[in-house]
């Protein structure tokens, strides 16, 4: 499902930083990896390479059989718009939007509009325990709340991946344990293939698989030993 | 580190990235603040040197007289003079006769002072000539010229200059100047040459007087001006001054409103840049608010910053004011071109206190346009600022309409007060009361209008209209400087087109006639009896009518009415008077007709029928207002009666104008040249089409408003910059929602497209709201405003072709900003934004 071969990525700078050196790593469809590893590792800019956010400088990557090397920037939008959704750290509901409509954007974005789409909506916010809030406004929520609406819209449309960057860091150890919970029910009951980048003992504890990056590549990682993760 | 250095230290913080990062924005806002101050100084200034020119005019030629005798143009029986001479409160009484010498090639004539020399050394100096030749004061051909008109003429001591005085040409020598240096352009001669020359005999214009010590005035005043002729009165010197000053000072105020307007303007282009800085630098607010600067330091730091643009402005301002002064009177005049004043040239006059005024204008504009983006900055931080979920909260959103409505309804009811002191204050004072609470109840207005629409499809319109609908307040913020200077343009282009087009049927009206003649200019050169049977008689005119144009003094405190003697007939008045309404016919046997002009019908609230009396050859004669017209020629008022009564009533059958009516087959060139043949004629004489005239008349006119449409236009780009601004200032604080919806897969097009959108649909109702205030004003403009300030009725003309097509230009240049915005916020890679902490 995704394939990464021999990935390099540096940043630019008055000293130019090298993020990480012929990285290799492949995920199943249907997998759900947490990804972990000290801060500034480089979790986000791994997870922005295989949104196609980023661009490596040397390596392939192969994302449900599309090779990124020949895609353009609008290919790779088209990409992210039909196959990828997301879930970020801080939430990021449009709050001009209703909670429904927040929900919708992913499929308004590729025209399916109509009852089927409405019904697929209310289905989602009933999967993520919001039945019923669609009219609310995003204002009107609470954190917690806040990420189950991000989790419906990144599902939505059924992408292959979901990508979540930190969905926890801006909730309460409560919230975040039904947000871990919600988010793992739901991409595996969608048939998604799962990547979340994240410093939660809890939330790498919920994964089929846990990935440790460091500076010296990706290492399988066993929950309980690790120092960086909380 | 010290305590100064720590304040340092804070405003840094505060400032940083803040005006030096908006170099373009701000210095367009100071640019506005500054041509608030400029014009305001401008005028200022001008007007100063205007009332100083004529208080210093009028010091000089009345010299040290207590009170005047003051009559029609034609002036009075000197049988007076010897009367007051010996009253036994009148210590010195000079007696002068003024004239107008028209001279050929010059638009203005020379005014001519005729004095008795002896008695005009004891009051007014300034009449007394220096001549090299002692007996030349008492000589008939010799003049005596003001240091100004000296300059203004050309001339030297010993030059013969020729002037047209009445019917007849005079040559005058040179012989000297009188007065010290000064503005006022003048000649002095002894009198009795003046009234033999200029068809003056025993008659008097005006009689200076200097009382007795002790001698109380009023009682004097009351008692003298029993015994007066009709339409002869005495009072103090200042009096005419202010008379005169009055004609111009409508013009004057309005000049001031506009000064107003541009401050307005610049205050609003202050609030959207401020509001733009300021949301770039919420992130660093957030920041000190968290490390403890009180959120009062904060708001008076920012605030200080507006008011730092406001001192540029200013200070800017004041110097190009000046400036611009200084070059308005150097070539136009105290009276801007407008004609009010004749003479020579205005001095700038430069006194603290006005510019202070102003200074202080510019500053509390850039202030008030500072301090509310301020306080929401302030608010915002740092609860808001560092929400994670809702990035923009507290940006200019107003919760209560109640006072726009009021201002509205309070507006409205202003248009029907009176002119206050004859100035249309409370027009003004509507017009800015309809703006402000426009703009207040525009946020539930743009919700209104923005309810219309239908969501489309595409996710960019849907996406735009939605954010728009949830903000109704940014809308307000992003379109106020749009919508004032929309509904400005409007409103002037509206006024302007009605006036140009009430003008040029008034035109139509008033020029019936193939070909017109004027004896010279100004008033007192005239045609003689013989000259008029030349006229009539030439060659290819069919027909010709003609007019005596003479002014009566019917209240001291007020300038003269003009009186027109013209051939007319009382059955169709309207065949040459733009009549208003209906004109009635007279009775006979009751007062004989007169027709009087809006502006003298305004002011002494006269109607059709009405009977009025007027002193003309110093007895009282009743007309009968047989109908009101138009006249936008004589703003001081004119009253139109039948040549045949005044010729009558006067024995005066001399005419300035006439008006030819051509033979079928003559043509206007042949008859004009046949005309200047004629050895009576003489230069001066001015030949001119209708259609010459017409045209002249309708350049003058848009020259005259060239300005207006500058300022409009000016305007205009200052709303665009604004509104530019606000959505520069907007996109920036949604840089984490573009960078989610880039995730989304959004595109960058799309992106551009939903603030493309956005911004032309906030210009759209900005032009909208802009357009039908637009037009609301310009109500208020042509039937209070200038109705007050002029006297000037009109009718309402829309040149809807144009407005349309600016409607359009608009709404197309503002998507072009949204574009614009869009382009930064884009360029910004996704990754980047979503994480943007605020
Ligand atoms: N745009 C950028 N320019 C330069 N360096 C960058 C940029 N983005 C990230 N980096 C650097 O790359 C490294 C990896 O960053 P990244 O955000 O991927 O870390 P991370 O593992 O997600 O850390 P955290 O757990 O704190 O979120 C960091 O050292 C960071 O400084
Ligand atoms: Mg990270």
């Amino acid at each position: 499902m995704i394939e990464l071969h021999a990935l390099s990525r540096t940043y630019a700078g008055a000293v130019p930083r090298r993020v990480f050196d012929r990285l290799s790593m492949t995920v199943s469809r249907g997998e759900y990896v947490a990804l972990v590893g000290p801060s500034g590792v480089g979790k986000s800019t791994l997870l922005n390479l295989i949104a196609g956010l980023e661009r490596p400088d040397s390596g392939t990557l192969v994302v449900d059989g599309v090779d990124f090397a020949t895609c353009d920037d609008e290919a790779l939008t088209a990409l992210r718009r039909s196959r990828m959704g997301f879930v970020f750290q801080a939430f990021h509901v449009l709050p001009y939007l209703s909670v429904a409509a927040n929900v919708a954007l992913p499929l308004a974005l590729q025209q399916r509009h109509g009852a089927q789409a409405d019904a697929r909506v209310a289905a989602m916010l009933e999967s993520v325990g919001l039945a019923g809030r669609g009219d609310a406004r995003p204002a009107e929520l609470s954190g917690g709340e806040l990420q189950r609406v991000a989790i419906a819209r990144a599902l939505v449309h059924r992408p292959a991946i979901v990508l979540a960057d930190e969905p926890t860091g801006n909730l309460d150890p409560a919230a975040a344990r039904q947000v871990i919970a919600l988010l793992r029910d739901a991409v595996k009951r969608e048939g998604a293939t799962g990547i979340v980048a994240t410093h939660s003992r809890v939330a790498a504890a919920s994964a089929d698989r846990v990935l440790r990056l460091a500076a010296d590549g990706l290492h399988a990682h066993a929950l309980g030993g690790a120092d960086d993760v909380d | 580190m010290s305590r100064s250095s720590t304040a340092t230290t804070v405003v840094r913080a505060v400032t940083g990235g803040g005006v030096g990062r908006l170099r373009g924005r701000t210095l367009v806002a100071v640019v506005a603040i500054a041509s608030g101050v400029a014009l305001g100084y401008a005028v200022e200034l001008v007007n100063r040197a205007a009332i100083g020119e004529l208080v210093a005019g009028l010091a000089t030629l009345s010299g040290d007289a207590d009170l005047e005798v003051r009559g029609p143009r034609e002036g009075f029986d000197e049988r007076l003079y010897p009367a007051l001479a010996d009253d036994r409160d009148v210590a010195i009484a000079s007696p002068i006769v003024e004239v107008d010498a028209a001279i050929d090639g010059r638009s203005h004539a020379l005014q001519v002072l005729g004095v008795d020399v002896f008695r005009a050394a004891a009051i007014n100096p300034a009449l007394v000539a220096t001549a090299r030749d002692r007996l030349d004061p008492l000589r008939g051909d010799a003049m005596f010229v003001s240091p100004a008109a000296t300059a203004w003429l050309g001339v030297r001591d010993g030059d013969v200059l020729s002037v047209r005085a009445g019917a007849r040409e005079l040559r005058l020598r040179i012989a000297g100047s009188a007065g010290s240096a000064g503005a006022l352009r003048y000649g002095v001669m002894d009198i009795a040459a003046v009234q033999q020359q200029f068809d003056r005999l025993g008659r008097l214009t005006r009689i200076d007087l200097r009382l007795r010590p002790g001698v109380d005035r009023a009682r004097f005043i009351e008692r003298i001006q029993r015994s007066l002729p009709a339409g002869v009165a005495i009072a103090a010197p200042s009096t005419g001054a202010e008379a005169s000053s009055r004609l111009s000072r409508a013009y004057r105020a309005n000049l001031d409103v506009l000064a107003l307007v541009a401050l307005f303007t610049g205050s609003m282009l202050v609030f959207a840049t401020q509001a733009l800085s300021l949301t770039r630098r919420r992130p660093q607010f957030a920041l000190l608010r968290t490390l403890g600067l009180s959120r009062r330091r904060l708001v008076a730091l920012v605030v200080g910053e507006a008011a730092l643009l406001g001192v540029a402005g200013s200070a800017v301002g004041l110097v190009v004011g000046y400036g611009v002064a200084a070059y308005a009177l150097r070539h136009f005049g105290a009276d801007l071109g407008a004609g009010f004043f004749r003479g020579g040239t205005a001095e700038v006059i430069v006194e603290p206190l006005p510019a202070l005024v102003l200074a202080a204008l510019g500053i509390a504009a850039a202030v008030t346009g500072g301090a509310i983006p301020a306080r929401e900055a302030a608010r915002a931080a740092p609860a808001a600022a560092l929400k994670a979920g809702d990035p923009d909260a507290g940006w200019g959103e107003w919760h209560a309409h109640w006072p726009g409505v009021a201002a509205i309804v309070v507006g409205a009811f202003a248009t029907l007060l009176p002119p206050i002191d004859d100035l249309p204050i409370a027009g003004y004072v509507s017009i800015a009361l309809i703006l402000v609470g426009a703009i207040v109840v525009m946020p539930p207005i743009a919700h209104a209008l923005l309810r219309l629409l239908r969501v489309p499809r595409s996710v960019p319109a849907a996406l735009a209209i939605a954010h728009l609908r949830a903000n109704p307040g940014r809308i307000a913020v992003s379109a106020a400087a749009m919508i004032t200077s929309v509904s400005l343009m409007v409103s002037m282009a509206i006024m302007v087109a009605s006036f140009r087009q009430s003008f040029d049927d008034w035109l139509g009206v008033m020029l019936p006639a193939d070909l017109y003649l004027r004896a010279g200019t100004g008033d007192d050169a005239v045609f003689s009896a013989r000259q008029r049977g030349e006229i009539t008689g030439a060659p290819g005119v069919a027909r010709a009518e003609f007019m005596r144009v003479t002014s009566l003094l019917i209240d001291p405190a007020q300038p003269r009415v003009a009186l027109l003697a013209r051939d007319i007939d009382p059955r169709d008045p309207a065949a040459r008077l733009a009549i208003v309404g209906t004109a009635i016919r007279v009775p006979p046997g009751a007062a004989p007709p007169a027709w009087v002009s809006e502006a003298w019908a305004d002011r002494h609230a006269l109607a059709t029928g009405s009977v009025i009396t007027l002193p003309i050859a110093g007895r009282t004669m009743a007309f009968t207002v047989a109908g009101i017209w138009r006249d936008y020629a004589r703003q001081q008022g004119a009253i139109v009666i039948e040549r045949g009564r005044y010729v009558a009533a006067t024995g005066d059958d001399t005419v300035n104008q006439a008006a030819l009516w051509l033979a079928p087959d003559a043509h206007a060139a042949e008859v004009r040249r046949a005309l200047d043949a004629r050895p009576a004629q003489g230069p001066g004489v001015a030949a001119t089409t209708a259609g010459d005239l017409r045209r002249r008349s309708l350049a003058t006119f848009d020259r005259t408003f060239a300005v207006t449409y500058a300022l409009e236009a000016a305007a205009v780009a200052i709303g665009l910059v604004a509104l530019s601004a606000a959505l520069v200032a907007q996109t920036l604080a949604r840089r984490r929602e573009f960078g989610m919806l880039r995730h989304l897969g959004v595109t960058r097009r799309q992106v551009s497209a939903m603030l493309a959108c956005e911004a032309a649909l906030t210009g759209a109702i900005g032009v909208a709201t802009g357009l039908v205030l637009g037009f609301a004003i310009s109500l208020i403009l042509v039937h209070v405003v200038n109705r007050q300030s002029f006297h000037w009725g009109m009718e309402l003309h829309v040149p809807w072709a144009a407005l349309g097509l600016l409607s359009a230009v608009l709404i197309a240049a503002s998507a072009l900003t949204g574009f614009a915005a869009a382009r930064g916020a884009t360029r910004e890679d996704a990754v980047h934004a979503v994480r943007a902490d605020w």
